[in-house]
Parts: structure tokens; C-alpha cells; sequence
């Protein structure tokens, strides 16, 4: 007769396909995982902290690294937030410019989240290095405006830091145009392929009741048939100005989870073209916007975006000084990974691997 | 003669003199294997170093191995806090010698933006760096630097004193 | 529903629960701690707010304020109804885990205990999550100084063994 024990195996902080420092602690019967505990904090930097001790517009370089693949979104809600607190107006011409630069960051994250999953498959770098090029070119634009690739500090509260280059709005044209033909390439190289049909198609299922008790949002959200999208909710910004669909799937499996996020591509490509053509002429900031924020009034405020990975939120507290009281910042990856233990019961580790890679989530907005 | 030109033209091109520094410190440098260790946004930029448009794979780079045994250089890329701190020295402690270290960005460096109760202020507290790379995050060519600077360290090293072929252990 | 359909509703149903309704930017209710269970449940089945958006806590010089921003996915609320929770005692703050009825302020309820160190009863695993368990105190509470450590301070602070599940 054989005995056989389970092992506890530690999914250690370093791994190359865990996409940043993250640690599971699984336990498992040969390959069957049993039980399973995500240990975060490998990142945890304090910026919640440090944030009390910084002016309000100090702060927004430290939001650029939250989630450090969109930054320009992350510096929108904060200066949502921001100019819900302290009344400021935004002028016209930036909404659309912060509208256009969130279109492209929502482009350039769900193309990674997708050369990241087929990393965890084991079709190692190929998607990768084709959005990785398609990436550069959307930097370029970036570049070109605030000098920076990465970390942009480009939208603040009251409107956006410089107006757009000579040249942008044509060479961003073109650029959209190719992104819908790279979307469409995309999806006939990765869509049907077999070996992904038989990995992806009914592993990692999410039903839809337990992902809104979980509190997910996002492409997570949507894939598991729930069409909820707080830019057409809230609608902030000018977003009631475009036209674009909600696209949703069935099943919540990870085959649907990549699949929504091809369809979102399309979807930013749509509100691309819409505002590139009629973007207007004007100013980009608010010009008392510094001077509110000197002495803003006591008060609380919570400001939330569809970021391109859930529902990112700021609740800022004010005591009238020119330091934030409390900054609190709600990350749409920690929370999107409560459903990690659901998802995998009954699953191989090597399930496992797929599932979190599905769930899309970085460090930096996980640990802050 | 014709045919002692001939053999001297050939010796010419296809005899070198050097010493054995020199070609041992070249085939090393030729194929620097760096672990895969990306901890924040200074990653995403080493992996844009490793891509298509600024290519580190023709620096004989571009196998980024999984696991520390395999390695020779350890780019620590990103802010390192006091809790992956003990992590990170047990991977640099499984690095066979060879071994060296490239501080990727400012919070590598000296904690970067970040002086608070959870950073550690740069990793030369508990590591030792051989090159450092300023930058927030830096650009794939500044990488690039980094690890041209780091060809011409080693290939001023000398086998007579490197230290792992001591007999004694360093004090 | 709107929030002031839902204040009416609870008003009637648990009358000494509303202790103060502060005039600020987003709807904002503040209970008494002890009826915060059965005024969540009532929220999220009688009134439809089924989706908790955050968790947080707020250090008061005088109290701790424990604050949930609730929204309805349903109906496909903007306004976020906002419910709060005034603790008196800072030495040893404690208030009900909304986590059997909502699993997504798992997490949440967890930070908030590790960086402020209130504690949540009925929490199926209330440990500290971002930092260690020796870490010295709760940082993001007033009192904590923020400056930085180097590593040989902390490193007696570290546990001594592994820790397994």
C-alpha cells in the first residue's frame, strides 16, 4: 500500500512568471493543489504615508508608480479626486487631451497583460516582444509630451502639466490606425490557437455572483458577464461625448479573460479616432488651480476611474493645510486577487500559474 | 621568396599574441548571464532593454535565467524594502563566483523617491555593487552604459587576483 | 434606490443606530459600532448595495473613524453611499469584520489592522499582511514617526523561523 503527504510548496518571491515580487504558499497532493495563501508587502513602499507629508502636487509623481505600466492613468484619478475635493474645473482641451492619454494607456496595458499570460503559458516572449514593439511607438508619443517614457507626472489637478507638440495629433492618427491592424493581428495569431483553447477554455472559472461579492472590477469583472464600466456609469470626464460598447463574455474562464481584453483594444480604438478628430483649441490648465490647492477646503472626498485594470480610487482627506490629512488609495489589483483561492480549487499548479497570470495584477498598485 | 612572404602573410592573420587575462576576461564578458530579478517599474525597462528596438541580446545578455546557480550577474531593478531584503541576499548568496552586481535606478541606489519606514536605503547596505545606474526610471540606453562599464571593469580584473582562485578565503 | 431613500429606510428600521449624518462632498452616514452588523446586512440585502468599493480608516486626534464606501452594482449607482464608524478607544480599538457578508474587504480589513492596528472580530484570518509580524508598531497611525531604518535595526525584528501555512 502507498502513503502519500501532502507537500506545502512555496511559490518564493522571485519566479520569473509571477510577474513581480508576489509569494503563494500552496499546498498540494502530487499536483492537485489543496490549499493555497498569497503573501504579499514584498513591494510595500509607504506611500500612503510619505503622502502626509507632501504638498498636493508633490504627490503626483509617487502616483505614476502605483501601477507603474499606467502611469498617466493613475494620475488621473488621483487628480480626480483632487479636483472633487477642492472644486477645481478642468478646461476643455485638456479633458481631451487626459482622455486621449488614457485610451492609450488602457492600449498599452491590456496588449501587456496579453504578452504576460502567454509568458505564463510557456510561449515564452514570442506575443511579448510583438507588444513590447507596438509599445515603443505609443512611448514615442508619450516622449514627445512630458519627456518621459515611463513615470509621466503629465496630468495633475487642474488640467495637464504642458499642451500638446506640433505633430502629435497626425502622427498620433496613423498610429491608431496601425493599432487596429495589430489588434486584428493579434487576434488571429493567439485567438484559436489549439494548444491555448485546451489549456485556457474552462479552467479558472469566476461566476459572476461571487466576483461582485469579491468586489472585482474590471476586464476581470466584465469577462464573467457583468457589463459594468464606470466610465459609463460615472461618466467623468467627457466620456458621455463618445461612442463605445461594453463588451462582456459568458464564461469567466481564462480564455474569456484574454478574449475581453482584444475586445477592449478595439473598443479604446474607437474613442481614439472620436477624439482625435475633434479635439479643440484652448488652454490646458486651470490657471487658480495652485492656488486652491493651498488651502483647500476640510473635507473628504472619493474619486474613482476605470483604470485599465478596475476601479482605481482615491479618498483624500483634507484638514484646510497644504498637506493631504489622509491619502488612501484603493488598488484594483490587491482586491482583484480575493477570488485567487476560489478560482484554483480543484486546479493543477500549473493552473495556478495561468490563473494569476490572468488576473493581470502588478506590484507596485498591489503593495503600494 | 614568394613563399616565405606567403606564410608570413598568413601567420599575420591568423596568429595572435595576447596574454591569458585577456582572452579569459573576453570570454567572459561576452556572455555576462543576468538573473531575472525585476522587482518594480525599473523591470518593465529592462525588459524594454531586452526587446526588439534596444536589443541587449547583442551583448551575448539575452538569456535571462531563472534561476540564481545559472548567473553571473544579479541587476537588481526596482526598490528593494526590509521585507524582501533577507530574500534578496539568499539569492545573491546562491550566486556561484563569479558573481556580480548592477544597481538598476535610484531607488537601487540610495532608496530613490521613497524615504520612509519601509525602504531600504540602496542595497549597498547589504550588498556588494560593482556599477550603479541613476535614473527614474532609466532609459534602456543608460542600461546599456551601465553594462559597457561593467565589460571594461572586468576585463581589467586578472586571474592572478581575482578572489575566487585564492587559496585562502577573504578575510 | 437613492441614498436618501436608503437612510429613510434605515432610520425606520433601526432607530438608535444613525448617530450623526455630517454635511460632506459624498453621502455620509455614521452608525453606532456596535449595530454595524446588522445594519451592513441590511444594506446589502434589503437596500441593494452590493459591491463594497473600500475599506479604510481615518486617525482622528480623538477617535479612530472607520470608514466603507458602499456602491450597487445592480443599479448602477454613481454616488457612493459612504458608512462610517466612530471608535472611541484608541488603546484597544475593535470593531465588527464586515468579511462573511462582503469577501472583498478580506484584504482591506486585513491592511487596515496591519498598518493601523484595529482589530476586526469574526475576521476568518486577521494576520498583518504588507508588513511582518515583528514590524514595531502600526505606521500609519499619527503617532508613528516616519523615518527610515537601515537593515541591522530591523533585523532583529524578523522571525526566526520559516513560516509554513
Amino acid at each position: 500500500m502507498l502513503k502519500t503527504e501532502s507537500i506545502i510548496l512555496n511559490l518564493g518571491p522571485q519566479h520569473p512568471s509571477t510577474h513581480g515580487v508576489f509569494r503563494v504558499k500552496v499546498k498540494l497532493d502530487g499536483e492537485a493543489v489543496l490549499d493555497l495563501e498569497p503573501v504579499m508587502g514584498y513591494l510595500h513602499r509607504g506611500i500612503e504615508k510619505l503622502s502626509e507629508e507632501r504638498t498636493y502636487v508633490q504627490i503626483v509623481p509617487f502616483t505614476d508608480r502605483l501601477d507603474y505600466i499606467c502611469s498617466m492613468t493613475n494620475n488621473q484619478a488621483y487628480a480626480l479626486a483632487v479636483e472633487k475635493l477642492a472644486g477645481i474645473e478642468v478646461p476643455e482641451r485638456a479633458e481631451y487631451i487626459r482622455v486621449i492619454m488614457a485610451e492609450f494607456t488602457r492600449i498599452i496595458n491590456h496588449m501587456l497583460a496579453v504578452g504576460f499570460l502567454w509568458n505564463e503559458l510557456g510561449a515564452y516572449f514570442t506575443p511579448l516582444l510583438y507588444c513590447y514593439r507596438e509599445r515603443e511607438r505609443i512611448l514615442d508619443l508619450f516622449e514627445k509630451t512630458c519627456g518621459s517614457r515611463l513615470t509621466c507626472n503629465y496630468i495633475r489637478p487642474g488640467g495637464v502639466s504642458v499642451d500638446l507638440p506640433k505633430g502629435f495629433i497626425p502622427q498620433a492618427k496613423t498610429l491608431t490606425a496601425h493599432l487596429r491592424t495589430f489588434a486584428d493581428e493579434l487576434d488571429n495569431m493567439l485567438t484559436e490557437n489549439e494548444i491555448f483553447i485546451s489549456r485556457a477554455v474552462d479552467v479558472g472559472i469566476l461566476p459572476a455572483e461571487v466576483a461582485v461579492n469579491s468586489s472585482i472590477t474590471g476586464p476581470m469583472l466584465r469577462a464573467s458577464g457583468v457589463p459594468y464600466d464606470i466610465r459609463k456609469v460615472d461618466n467623468y470626464s467627457i466620456y458621455d461625448r463618445f461612442e463605445f460598447d461594453v463588451p462582456t463574455c459568458e464564461h469567466g474562464d481564462i480564455w474569456d479573460r484574454y478574449y475581453q481584453h482584444i475586445l477592449e483594444i478595439y473598443q479604446s480604438v474607437r474613442i481614439l479616432e472620436q477624439a482625435l478628430d475633434t479635439i479643440p483649441d484652448g488652454e490646458v490648465m486651470n490657471k487658480r488651480a495652485g492656488r486652491a490647492l493651498r488651502r483647500p477646503p476640510v473635507g473628504e472626498a472619493y474619486g474613482r476611474i476605470e483604470a485599465p485594470k478596475g476601479e482605481l480610487a482615491f479618498y483624500a482627506v483634507s484638514d484646510g493645510s497644504n498637506n493631504p490629512y489622509r491619502l488612501r488609495i484603493r488598488p484594483p489589483s490587491m482586491i482583484n486577487l480575493t477570488a485567487l483561492k476560489e478560482m484554483c480549487a480543484g486546479q493543477k499548479i500549473q493552473d495556478l500559474i495561468v490563473i494569476l497570470g490572468s488576473i493581470n495584477i502588478v506590484l507596485g498598485e498591489v503593495d503600494r | 621568396m614568394s613563399e616565405e612572404e606567403m606564410i608570413e602573410e598568413q601567420l599575420k592573420n591568423n596568429i595572435f599574441l595576447t596574454t591569458v587575462d585577456a582572452v579569459y576576461n573576453w570570454g567572459r564578458k561576452g556572455s555576462v548571464w543576468p538573473v531575472m530579478f525585476g522587482l518594480a517599474c525599473c523591470a518593465i525597462e529592462m525588459i524594454g532593454a531586452a526587446s526588439a528596438r534596444y536589443d541587449f541580446s547583442r551583448f551575448g545578455m539575452e538569456i535571462m535565467r531563472a534561476s540564481p546557480r545559472q548567473a553571473d550577474l544579479m541587476i537588481v531593478a526596482g526598490t528593494v524594502v526590509h521585507k524582501m531584503a533577507p530574500q534578496v541576499l539568499r539569492i545573491y548568496n546562491q550566486m556561484p563566483e563569479p558573481k556580480y552586481v548592477l544597481a538598476m535606478g535610484t531607488c537601487a541606489t540610495s532608496g530613490g523617491p521613497f524615504p520612509g519606514y519601509a525602504v531600504l536605503q540602496g542595497i549597498d547596505e547589504i550588498l556588494p555593487v560593482d556599477v550603479y545606474v541613476p535614473g527614474c526610471p532609466p532609459r534602456p540606453e543608460a542600461l546599456m552604459q551601465g553594462f559597457m562599464k561593467l565589460h571594461d571593469d572586468i576585463m581589467k580584473q586578472s586571474i592572478k587576483t581575482v578572489s575566487w582562485y585564492q587559496k585562502e578565503e577573504p578575510a | 434606490m437613492t441614498n436618501a431613500e436608503i437612510l429613510a429606510k434605515l432610520k425606520e428600521k433601526y432607530p438608535n443606530a444613525v448617530v450623526d449624518v455630517p454635511e460632506l462632498i459624498d453621502f455620509t452616514v455614521a452608525i453606532e459600532p456596535s449595530a454595524l452588523a446588522e445594519v451592513a446586512a441590511f444594506l446589502r440585502d434589503e437596500c441593494g448595495l452590493d459591491y463594497m468599493a473600500d475599506v479604510t480608516a481615518v486617525d482622528r486626534p480623538e477617535r479612530f473613524e472607520v470608514v466603507y464606501h458602499l456602491y450597487s452594482i445592480k443599479d448602477k449607482t454613481s454616488e457612493p453611499f459612504v458608512l462610517k464608524v466612530y471608535l472611541e478607544d484608541k488603546e484597544n480599538p475593535t470593531v465588527a469584520s464586515v468579511t462573511p457578508l462582503w469577501k472583498g474587504a478580506d484584504f482591506q480589513e486585513r491592511e487596515v489592522y496591519d498598518l493601523m492596528g484595529i482589530n476586526f472580530e469574526g475576521h476568518p484570518y486577521l494576520k498583518r499582511i504588507l508588513l511582518w509580524e515583528g514590524f514595531p508598531g502600526h505606521p500609519l497611525r499619527k503617532d508613528f514617526e516616519n523615518r527610515t531604518f537601515t537593515y541591522e535595526e530591523l533585523k532583529p525584528t524578523r522571525p526566526t523561523e520559516p513560516d509554513l501555512m
